[in-house]
């Protein structure tokens, strides 16, 4: 579509250099003949790939209003670059400026697989196209041969059920059987669902990889719905939802669409998933306005059921839509954990400031009210521990203070990095019996980040450990762990 | 006739300081103990306040609250209140006084906060309840001032006037009810019985016409609502030097509430004690007398006549010559002044209508 449009608009070829890595570097320089819908070839190359160089680079001229197009085309590669996690991305605007998104994962999802299309899925105009092109001589090998899980004894079945002579030859049929026979296999119901083999869905894994690496988010949750099927196309619904970091704050939530992998960037609400995600009620999930939310879909199909020509939204295919809607709900709740959590945390937190500031002032106060010489003890009722202090990370962890939990029905762990640019890992432990485990694996705090969070399991010693993030990149440590009776 | 009398005031200082190092002695123990700390206190909610005939004031129901620093939203009134105990003590023990404002203020030095004197006024009264004293045992005073003025002799018991003998005859305006009056010892006496009233113009006009000799009187300007320093004051003399209280006010039902509430207390200090005077008597102006004594009257507005109404029902008010004003009230629909009496000449008021109250209430 861009090169077309470039072509049309400029006049120019484009240029290709692509390699898989192995021995031969391929060089192309092409036009479209639009016409026929084919390349013209104008200049080949084939060079030898002394460096093992991999990956695709496409240059082409287009007209167009950079300035005004510049966001929406850096947008456009920051989503490429979600649901391909695994590219690295490199483009060099009009103005010179250089744009990477980098790779996180070296693991490329298995590729689509090709497929005979399945009976519910054809039209006449395919049917026709088929039986001009099959070596088939009667129906009952045309049916196993030309069709996505048709067997034998489906194929028989059909037949019967079709009122059509299994010896037939298929080029014998005329127009008009040809319609009924289309007709016949889409109310036909004994085919077997399409199989998804054949589709490329982006995973869990690598759809939370993408989402880490462009929105940095404090909390996500990805999920991937079972294959499904319409109109005898099948198709999967990746369904992503992330909170904080990068992802925009806006008055709504921001969706990102996806169509295999492609983002969809326009006419955004007469999309399916739009519509679906303004039914839901996103204060049940204890989501307000003002939150910085994305939720992402992702539909992979080998056809996607585009309302426009210009693919830009999708239709509400109600075996579609439901797929989508269960996905959002499931995400939905997994972020209404996180939420409530969080909101608890946060009220735990307030609590103990509370606690700190007033508590040392009851007993000051008491003491010199009841003319006593010595304060009493309150680190009974509540306790804060410093366990780092402005601390220079090191290379491998090192373990803070231990505080004694025991006392305490209220366990609250603060940290805080401190150090302008480099990042720390921190974890925490807990020791029960005699071992210590992990209550709180792996946190990375960037420069200038805070952490809290609550301590939910009994133990007896509480410690916190912190690293580096990266080698020889110290950060300063801050934390304290508090401790409240109550 | 002259009579010494003997003097509570200091004894009591001692029994205050002793309560309120209990307390504290109290919040330490419960942390040593690893309990958060804790108060009990009658609640002062309105659901909780009754009218007690036998004692004839408002006193708090068996209701109790709980204050605990373990509760996040108690912490703070708790704090404030650990506070303002040990800043009263300090006061007490120093022998110094303090103003309710003052005390607002003061808090700031200790990195205490308040909101607003309505907060630190609240948590004063938290501590009048808790420790059952009034503030002005606790040395905090408002700072509304009434005046006294009479044959009655006292020591002062302040810091630099200790053992200092004062007769309240010596200033013609008057002596302000202030700390060091309200702590000081009662010493002697010649009058017999203690005028109150209500408005200025007419405590200066008894000065003036020497009702104190004429009458034998102590005399006592209020200032309006009686301060509550100065209903303590009144009920000292009453039993301590068991004279005799006679109230003067506006012919009116805030006039005639400002007598109640020297003789059966206020709603609002259902949690004290020895504030009140039960014996002291409503002297006038009655409702009765703006006909018998032809005095100048206004209308009585709509508020005048729901307040009447809401004083009928009050359970203060059972009494006969309440019940009898009230309804002689709402007949005439009249109210007038103290100053009233004025239209007849300046002595009037002395000359005719007291002796013929005093009279008529056996004095």
């Amino acid at each position: 579509m861009a090169i077309l449009y470039g072509q049309i608009t400029t006049n120019k070829p484009v240029r290709i250099i692509s390699s898989t890595g192995g021995s031969r570097i391929f060089k192309y320089v092409l036009m479209i003949d639009i016409e026929k819908n084919r390349p013209v070839i104008l200049d080949r190359k084939v060079q030898k790939n002394r460096w093992k160089w991999h990956g695709t680079i496409v240059e082409f001229h287009l007209e167009g209003d950079y300035p005004k197009a510049m966001p929406r085309i850096l947008e456009y590669l920051k989503l490429t670059a979600i649901v391909n996690p695994y590219a690295n991305i490199t483009f060099v605007d009009p103005r010179g400026r250089l744009y990477r998104f980098e790779r996180k994962s070296e693991e490329v999802p298995p590729p689509p697989v090709e497929t005979l299309p399945h009976p519910h899925g054809v039209d006449v105009e395919t049917l026709q196209r088929i039986i001009r092109s099959t070596s088939c001589t009667n129906m009952l090998n045309f049916m196993k041969e030309h069709f996505h899980r048709v067997g034998e004894q489906t194929a028989r079945q059909f037949l019967k059920f079709a009122g059509i002579d299994e010896r037939l030859n298929p080029k014998r049929l005329r127009p008009n059987d040809l319609v009924d026979l289309v007709r016949a296999m889409k109310s036909f119901n004994e085919f077997l669902p399409p199989d998804a083999n054949c589709l490329s869905p982006i995973g869990e894994d690598l759809m939370r990889t993408g989402i880490l690496k462009e929105l940095e988010p404090r909390f996500m949750a990805v999920s991937q719905r079972k294959p499904s099927a319409y109109s005898g196309h099948p198709f999967i619904v990746e369904v992503a939802i992330a909170y904080g970091g990068k992802v925009p704050t806006r008055n709504d939530i921001t969706l990102y669409r996806f169509a295999n992998k492609i983002p969809l960037m326009y006419d955004e609400s007469g999309d399916v998933s739009w519509k679906i995600l303004r039914s839901i009620n996103w204060r049940r999930y204890g989501v307000s306005p003002g939150m910085p939310i994305a939720v992402l879909v992702h539909l992979c199909s080998t056809k996607i059921p585009y309302k426009t020509v210009g693919k830009e939204l999708i239709a509400d295919i109600p075996e579609i839509s439901r797929e989508i809607l269960n996905g959002i709900r499931e995400v939905a709740r997994r972020l209404r954990r996180y939420l409530m959590r969080r909101k608890q945390v946060e009220r735990q937190r307030r609590r103990l400031t509370i606690f700190s500031r007033y508590l040392p002032k009851i007993a000051t106060f008491s003491a010199q009210l009841g003319g006593l010489k010595e304060m009493p003890d309150i680190n009974k009722l509540y306790k804060r521990q410093m366990v780092f202090r402005d601390y220079e990370t090191g290379n491998s962890y090192t373990d803070g203070e231990a505080f004694n939990a025991e006392p305490y029905k209220t366990i609250l762990v603060m940290a805080k990095n401190k150090h302008e640019s480099n990042s720390v890992i921190l974890r925490v432990l807990g020791l029960t019996g005699s071992r210590w485990r992990v209550l709180i694996p792996e946190v990375t705090l960037e420069a200038g980040a805070e952490f809290y969070e609550m301590l939910t399991k009994k133990v007896r010693l509480v410690k916190i450990q912190v690293k580096s993030a990266a080698r020889n990149k110290p950060g300063i440590f801050e934390a304290f762990i508090d401790g409240l009776s109550e | 006739m002259e009579r010494n009398v003997k003097s509570k005031s200091l004894d009591r200082k001692e029994i205050v300081l002793e309560s309120l190092e209990g307390l504290g002695r109290r919040f330490c123990e419960q942390i040593d103990k690893g309990v958060f700390p804790w108060v009990e206190m009658k609640s002062r909610s309105t659901d909780n306040i009754f009218y007690s005939p036998e004692l004839r004031q408002y006193v708090l129901g068996e209701r109790v609250v709980r204050r605990s620093s373990r509760i996040v939203r108690h912490l703070r009134p708790f704090t404030q209140m650990v506070w303002t105990a040990y800043f009263v003590k300090e006061l007490i023990q120093q022998r110094k006084t303090s103003t309710l404002r003052d005390v607002y203020y003061s808090a700031q030095a200790y990195d205490i906060f308040f909101k607003d004197q309505a907060e630190s006024d609240n948590i004063i009264t938290d501590l009048e309840t808790v420790t059952g004293f009034p503030r002005e045992d606790l040395n905090v005073f408002p700072e509304e001032r009434s005046a006294v003025f009479g044959d009655l002799t006292i020591e002062y018991t302040v810091p630099g006037y200790e053992g200092r003998r004062l007769n309240l005859t010596s200033h013609p305006d008057g002596l302000m009810i202030g700390p060091a009056l309200t702590n000081a010892r009662l010493v002697k006496t010649g009058a017999d019985k203690v005028i109150v009233i209500e408005k200025g113009a007419m405590f200066t006009r008894f000065v003036e016409e020497r009702v104190y000799e004429k009458f034998n009187a102590i005399l006592i300007y209020t200032a309006g609502q009686a301060p509550r320093s100065t209903r303590y004051f009144i009920r000292r003399l009453n039993q301590e030097l068991e004279l005799p209280v006679y109230i003067f006010s506006d012919a009116d039902p805030w006039g005639m509430h400002i007598a109640m509430v020297i003789i059966s207390g206020s709603a609002n200090a259902a949690h004290l004690r020895d504030l009140t005077t039960p014996d002291a008597q409503w002297a006038g102006v009655w409702a009765s007398d703006i006909n018998s004594y032809k005095l100048p009257s206004e209308g009585l507005s709509d508020i005048d006549i729901k307040r009447l109404h809401e004083l009928s029902r009050d359970p203060r008010y059972k009494g006969k010559l309440w019940q009898r004003e009230i309804k002689m009230f709402m007949k005439i629909k009249k109210k007038c002044e103290l100053e009233a009496f004025s239209r007849y000449g300046l002595t009037h008021i002395v000359d005719k209508y007291l002796p013929e109250r005093l009279k008529e209430l056996g004095a």
